[in-house]
């Protein structure tokens, strides 16, 4: 039989976190802020059907990184929690600090009773009136939970795309200069020598809590019209067949993109 | 896992799959319609009832339309009483029998069917949507032979159709939970058998929207003419009928004045030819 050795709680638990930062940080990122339409998710995702970024409730958006199931399953228990609170009392009690509050409660009790903590981090989202009136928050392996106005990114490499994001972020922008702005951050990190890299449409996952739209705020931006959001701007002014064109010549467009930064 | 929601705690690892109503079973059972016991007799004169709702394809959706009465006994309970509801952005159900056990029906089915969307990332199809709801009127069966009836009409645009003439499409139910395609048109309700009579004379294969609404608007007008539990459009107040068209942009309720208008035009034409 195995000798039961003593380890301090102190020791324990900086082996969890440093277990879980490592799992953490294994993963490709994920980067949420406020524009001036509502909030915005882009994940570099290249699976389209396993998604990093969910819809929660009418005005709550999710986005995770880390170990697909153990994020999978807590977002499952997110939307059982929205439903059933919705369904209890009126659509406009499910909050997402109250989902927040839930999820710290399970992710801080799995950190301190088990023995492998969840390798995960993740974002809570809902969109306000205004960009002033977004709430994000994060919450990470151990559940402790910071609300963080503005923007967060998360994942691999997160502080250096947050300074990134810190630069160029603002409650301005509209979708496209959000978009550009979030893109940019996530190509800051892992290019060759230090160099950004240009994603495409294929390798992210993009979606948005519209603050316009009444009810489910929550829509995916997919296929053509994320690559027109991701084509250069002033092919807004070019006619139709033109943006067409440029986002079929994608390698010739994309290269030519960062002389315009 | 466990996570305190604030009603009860522990039961967010149940294994439950992707349906709310089995989630809420374990979670919260007493918020299942259909738990009650009643007590024996007939109770169907305790609560208002919803009376007429009628449907119709079209060449690219389907429409659907209820009058605005809600009668106990005699008396007129409501005048401006809703019964068409979305369920979810490609479906919508119309309700006759005890409102208030219908309508808690529909909130949950609504909930089943976003709940459902969320966990599996993707809708049911129309045929599922049809028959979940044919397993919580079965629920009900209890309550609706004591009086308590609950029958809705289902309506929606089959995403996965080919054809868009075939696309939208409606569903009947009967007490037990028998669910059925109805071609062309349909309605339920106290009024249904003068609506369905008007509208099997009016419907047409092929039409558009605006004559769907306009053939539904008639048959709610034919169904009040005749049936004292069905209300007729009341220009006094400007209460008309509510009226739902499904087609591949979503759900989209008519607006009092599109629907007044087509109310005006039946009434103009009505007046001329009252049909004695």
């Amino acid at each position: 039989m195995a000798m039961q050795f003593y380890a301090s709680p102190e020791q324990l638990m900086r082996d969890r976190s440093e277990f879980a930062r490592k799992g953490i940080a294994r993963g490709r990122s994920v980067v949420v802020l406020s524009y001036s339409g509502g909030v915005l998710f882009v994940a570099e995702n290249p699976s389209k059907a396993l998604h990093k970024v969910s819809e929660i409730y009418d005005r709550i958006g999710y986005a995770a990184v880390g170990k697909y199931n153990e994020f999978e399953a807590l977002r499952q228990v997110g939307v059982r929690y929205a439903d059933l609170r919705g369904y209890s009392y009126d659509r406009r009690d499910v909050t997402a600090r109250g989902l927040v509050n839930a999820f710290a409660q399970q992710l801080g009790a799995i950190f301190g009773e088990q023995s492998k903590p969840f390798e995960v981090e993740v974002c809570v989202a809902q969109v306000g009136a205004s960009a002033a009136g977004d709430e994000l928050y994060r919450l990470t392996y151990d559940g402790s939970v910071t609300d963080e106005p503005g923007f967060i990114a998360m994942g691999g490499q997160s502080e250096a795309i947050a300074s990134n994001l810190r630069e160029k972020h603002s409650n301005e922008h509209d979708l496209r200069a959000a978009l550009k702005v979030a893109t940019e951050a996530l190509g800051s990190i892992g290019g060759e020598n230090g160099n950004p890299r240009t994603l495409s449409a294929a390798q992210l996952e993009v979606a948005v809590l519209d603050r316009a739209r009444p009810g489910r705020a929550f829509r995916r931006i997919i296929g053509a019209a994320l690559e027109g959001l991701l084509s250069v701007p002033d092919s807004d002014a070019k006619p139709e067949t033109d943006a067409k064109a440029d986002a079929d010549a994608t390698p010739d467009a994309e290269t030519g993109t960062p002389s315009e930064e | 896992m466990q996570v305190t929601t604030g009603r009860s705690s522990n039961l967010f690892n149940a294994p439950v799959g992707s349906s709310f109503t089995e989630f809420l079973n374990l979670a919260a059972p007493e918020l299942l319609p259909g738990r009650r016991p009643l007590p024996p007799g007939d109770h169907g004169a305790v609560a208002p009832h919803g009376t007429t709702i009628v449907a119709a394809t079209y060449n690219g959706g389907v429409v659907m339309g209820g009058d605005r009465r809600a009668t106990q006994g005699n008396m007129i309970a409501q005048r401006d009483i809703e019964k068409v509801f979305p369920t979810d952005a490609y479906s919508v159900a119309g309700i006759a029998g005890t409102a208030g056990i219908a309508i808690e029906m529909i909130r949950l089915y609504q909930v089943e069917l976003e709940h459902y969307e969320k966990i599996e990332g993707t809708p049911l199809t129309l045929d599922g949507k049809a028959n979940r709801l044919s397993i919580m009127i079965r629920g009900n069966l209890g309550a609706a032979l004591q009086g308590l009836a609950v029958i809705p009409l289902f309506a929606g645009f089959d995403l996965d159709a080919t054809d868009p003439a075939a696309a939208g499409r409606i569903f009947g139910f009967d007490v037990t939970g028998g669910c059925w395609e109805e071609q062309g048109y349909s309605s339920v309700g106290s009024g249904s058998v003068f609506a369905k009579s008007s509208l099997k004379k009016l419907w047409k294969p092929a039409m558009d929207e605006a004559g769907a609404v306009r053939i539904l608007v008639e048959s709610l007008y034919d169904a009040a003419d005749d049936d004292s539990a069905t209300g007729g459009p009341d220009i006094i107040r400007k209460l008309y009928p509510i009226l739902a068209v499904v087609d591949a942009e979503g759900v989209r309720r008519l607006t009092d004045d599109e629907v007044g208008a087509v109310v005006a035009e039946v009434i103009a034409d009505r007046t001329a030819n009252p049909g004695v």
